[in-house]
């Protein structure tokens, strides 16, 4: 491929490229995200290819294995086009009949569609589920129709247009203006205005500048960095030539985590390939701008995503934040201006360059424009990646599109913004997504972590978790940060553990109001949020550990006990024989009884207790009644009377 | 270097520009208490014991003085109640690893820290990194470093290194605020005394 010299020669490419496309010719887009990898799309996908050559489809039907659609709770995944027949939960079985039936014979799999369990009925296209049709998928949709590792599937789209039109038709003041305009801000935690960063580097005079994409995702149970750098990687990198345009920087790193390999590969690839076609490198697309890329992979712990500990991290030392009270806009790499944004945030300088800012800002609330991605996760129906308008409530975000919580339970709570986050009661449903609507609730955008909490969630409980997993994330250094989490997660555990004391909780908001005023870098600064959001919001369950040692949500293992109920036991053995720990005491037509000296608390009983009887209860801070005496608990069946 | 006219608690006090808060309060007579500043050493701002509050066109905020730096008309209070508040919690997560260190006592009783409030921690070291930073900045040698992060970090003598370089240097020892420093240094000689002329 000789290098693209000119926005006319793209412009012919591209036309080229999709007239020798045929849009009414079969295409089989197979998931190969990471999260379909790992429920088998891989082997899928390659059954799917033996199987194309062995029924002679080859010129007939073509295959692309994109990046990830988004509904991973479904994978693997596939649709299938023009018609959009979107199938799911496919196994290597079923693609022989895919490809006789649905490819040859247009005829449409029943067992392989999406079954709206809310209306009881089949949902044949993609676009018609729940799941994607309350979606707004600006940034993500191309996932699931681009090859990764196709520089020509993205060009084909109008990839590197915005790069085109940004050399040769706007002046980086223009650029500037514009992403100004957009009010695009940080996807990745703070919300910062991109513009105003941008700018701040622009002014400073150096002859070396850096720009840098954050991929160090790290929240607990959020990918959609991921997913986005593995399915469109060409995107992101657009987005970074037109920054680093703006601000004048010639080289820019993509830090990625070690932990994500498909995405390393992935921007490897597209890399090279964009190099080849002449969107990297010297004199970009025959203009007088020069720019190259550099991977950094990352192996550090959570924090190296803070800005400061990863430029730190790119220098090739320990990836701790710096103590200086200075912008890394304006000092960072190598004291050099950096302008680090977060891979969603790059993804959508392309967007706003080809569409125009009042294009963006047709989305979103007053604050916060354009759309958000996030990674809907937890005790959900519909686990996977969404894109929704900025403003859209929780409350749609949870049931609408994400189907609602799982097994019938109540709603409890949303964990939205990682461990520098918190939750959001149900009193709160309707509160409209945004960085400042969410910060006035007492949690935080972040990343676009999303974990839907039901009933049985403990609230002391979660906020346990989040500091056990700081304890070992954050980097140390300072004294607020690494002491106060270390003496936070004590007390927490304790509590959780029915060793609260009076006290406690005044103990805890003194250790966070001086980890939240004295901490070094914002891991620290946020590092009580996930405690200071369920005080809160729950603080009767704070209060029920430490004064009654019970815990509400029955699921503390110390302040629970499982009970079986003598009036609806009926002596069926199932548990009695499923019970790892011999803790059963009972026998055939006797009534069976806890030992409570050997439970293990692993809950076995209770979830094997047949539901017609529901015998199995869990008790929490009162006393398990007295077992009854072996005579009062023989059960004489009628059946077995005559 | 422009001199810099700044007020630290009430006092008019001339500076460099570029130089920090804790250096011009220091130079002025104004005492700040610190535990992991050195002024041979690059500012570290880890213990943040010396944080102030400072107030800069109309905005007020905390800030550590090890690092931030002077400017004209900046207005700098190294006492309040919340700064003290600070301080002493910060004294007593650190009493929990070295409740007998002379300068941690000394520091307690003026900010009426606990040295009971925490249970004990099994470390002596608070992590100033004064040794750390010292052989690895002053010294050139990198004998002592930290190991592992958040609430497992640690110093950790190289013995490799320290067979080498330790014995007839020795510098850092009076710098360690705990006894942590010398404990660490004895055990790696014991693990590991080749090369140790007297061991």
């Amino acid at each position: 491929m000789a290098k693209i010299n000119s926005p006319a020669e793209l412009e012919a490419f591209r036309k080229d490229l999709v007239a020798k496309r045929d849009p009414t010719k079969p295409l089989i887009s197979v998931c190969c995200g990471s999260a379909c990898l790992a429920s088998g799309s891989g082997e899928v996908a390659a059954v799917l290819e033996e199987e194309i050559k062995k029924q002679g489809l080859s010129d007939k039907v073509e295959l692309k294995k994109t990046g990830c659609h988004g509904f991973c709770e479904r994978g693997p995944l596939m649709v299938l086009r023009p018609e959009e027949v979107a199938y799911f939960h496919i196994e290597p079985k079923d693609v022989s009949e895919i490809l006789s039936q649905t490819v040859k014979e247009k005829k449409v799999l029943d067992h392989l569609v999406y079954a709206d369990p809310a209306a009881k009925e089949k949902v044949v296209h993609e676009g018609e589920i729940p799941f994607y049709k309350y979606q707004e998928r600006i940034v993500f949709g191309s996932n699931g129709i681009i090859d990764p590792k196709n520089i020509e599937d993205y060009i084909a789209l109008g990839g590197y247009r915005a790069l085109a039109k940004v050399l040769f038709e706007m002046t980086p003041e223009q650029v500037l203006e514009e992403v100004k305009k957009s009010n695009l801000r940080g996807r990745g935690g703070g919300g910062f205005p991109t513009g105003r960063k941008w700018e701040e580097s622009r002014k400073v005079q150096s002859d070396i500048k850096y720009v840098i994409v954050n991929a160090d995702e790290g929240d607990p149970g959020a990918y959609m960095d991921r997913s986005l750098l593995e399915g469109n990687p060409h995107l992101v990198l657009e987005g970074l030539i037109i920054g680093a345009y703006t601000v004048g920087a010639r080289e820019g790193f993509i830090y990625v985590r070690q932990e994500y390999p498909l995405a390393v590969e992935n921007v490897n690839v597209a890399l090279r390939q964009a190099e080849e076609y002449g969107f990297l490198g010297e004199n970009i697309l025959g203009s007088r701008f020069s720019f190259t890329v550099k991977v950094h992979q990352g192996a550090g712990a959570f924090v190296s995503g803070e800005s400061s500990a990863l430029m730190t991290a790119i220098e090739g030392k320990v990836g701790e934040p710096r103590p200086k009270y200075i912008h890394t806009a304006v000092k960072g790499v190598w004291d050099r201006p950096s302008v680090l944004n977060n891979v969603e945030t790059w993804a959508n300088v392309p967007l706003i360059i080809n569409n125009g800012a009042d294009w963006f800002t047709r989305l979103g609330t007053e604050k916060s424009k354009g759309t958000k991605i996030f990674s809907l996760v937890g005790k959900i129906n519909n686990t996977g990646l969404v894109e929704v308008p900025m403003g859209m409530t929780l409350r749609d975000i949870i049931y609408k599109i994400g189907g609602g919580i799982r097994g019938g339970k109540r709603f409890k709570a949303v964990q939205t913004g990682g461990p520098s986050g918190g939750c959001i009661p149900e009193s709160l449903l309707d509160l409209p997504v945004g960085f400042d609507e969410l910060t006035k609730a007492g949690s935080m955008m972040g990343s676009g972590g999303m974990i839907v909490m039901d009933e049985d969630t403990c609230m002391v409980d979660v906020a346990r978790y989040f500091l056990d997993f700081l304890t070992e994330e954050s980097c140390g250094k300072c004294v607020p940060c690494r002491e106060g989490i270390r003496q936070m997660l004590k007390i927490l555990t304790n509590i959780t553990k029915g060793k609260g004391k009076e006290g406690d909780i005044e103990l805890l908001e003194q250790l966070a109001e001086t980890a939240c005023e004295a901490s070094l870098c914002a891991l620290g600064k946020t590092a009580p949020n996930p405690f200071l959001s369920t005080l809160k919001y729950f603080r009767d369950e704070y209060e029920a550990h430490i004064k009654e040692k019970r815990c509400p949500a029955l699921s503390c293992k110390d302040l629970i006990a499982y009970y079986i109920n003598p009036e609806k036991c009926q002596a069926c053995m199932t548990c009695f024989k499923n019970c790892p720990a011999q803790a059963i005491i009972g026998g055939k037509n006797l009534i069976h009884i806890v030992d409570q000296e050997k439970c293990t608390k692993c809950g076995t009983c209770f979830e094997v207790c047949p539901p017609r009887f529901r015998a199995v209860e869990k008790i929490s801070g009162k006393p398990v009644p007295p077992p009854l005496p072996e005579e009062a608990r023989v059960i004489t069946r009628k059946s077995k009377e005559k | 270097m422009k001199d810099v006219q700044l007020t630290i608690d009430g006092r008019e006090v001339k500076a460099k520009e570029g130089m920090t808060v804790l250096e011009a309060a220091r130079k002025a007579g104004i005492f700040i208490p610190t535990l992991c500043y050195h002024e041979k050493l690059e500012p570290y701002g880890g213990c943040r014991l010396c944080i102030v509050e400072v107030e800069e066109r109309g905005w007020t905020k905390l800030v550590v003085s090890c690092v931030f730096q002077v400017a004209d008309n900046l207005v700098v209070r190294t006492r309040s109640e919340k700064i003290d508040r600070i301080r002493k919690m910060i004294l007593e997560l650190l009493l929990a690893h070295a409740p007998d260190a002379p300068e941690l006592a000394r520091l307690a009783a003026e900010y009426g820290a606990d040295r009971n409030r925490f249970d004990k921690e099994s470390s002596f070291c608070i992590n100033c990194g004064l040794c750390v930073r010292y052989c690895a900045e002053i010294k050139k040698k990198f004998a002592v470093g930290f190991v592992s992060r958040g609430t497992r970090r640690e110093i950790s003598f190289i013995p490799e290194i320290a067979a080498e370089a330790c014995w007839n240097c020795k510098e850092c020892f009076p710098l360690c605020p705990t006894s942590f420093l010398q404990a660490a240094y004895v055990l790696t000689e014991a693990f590991f005394p080749k090369g140790n002329p007297s061991g």
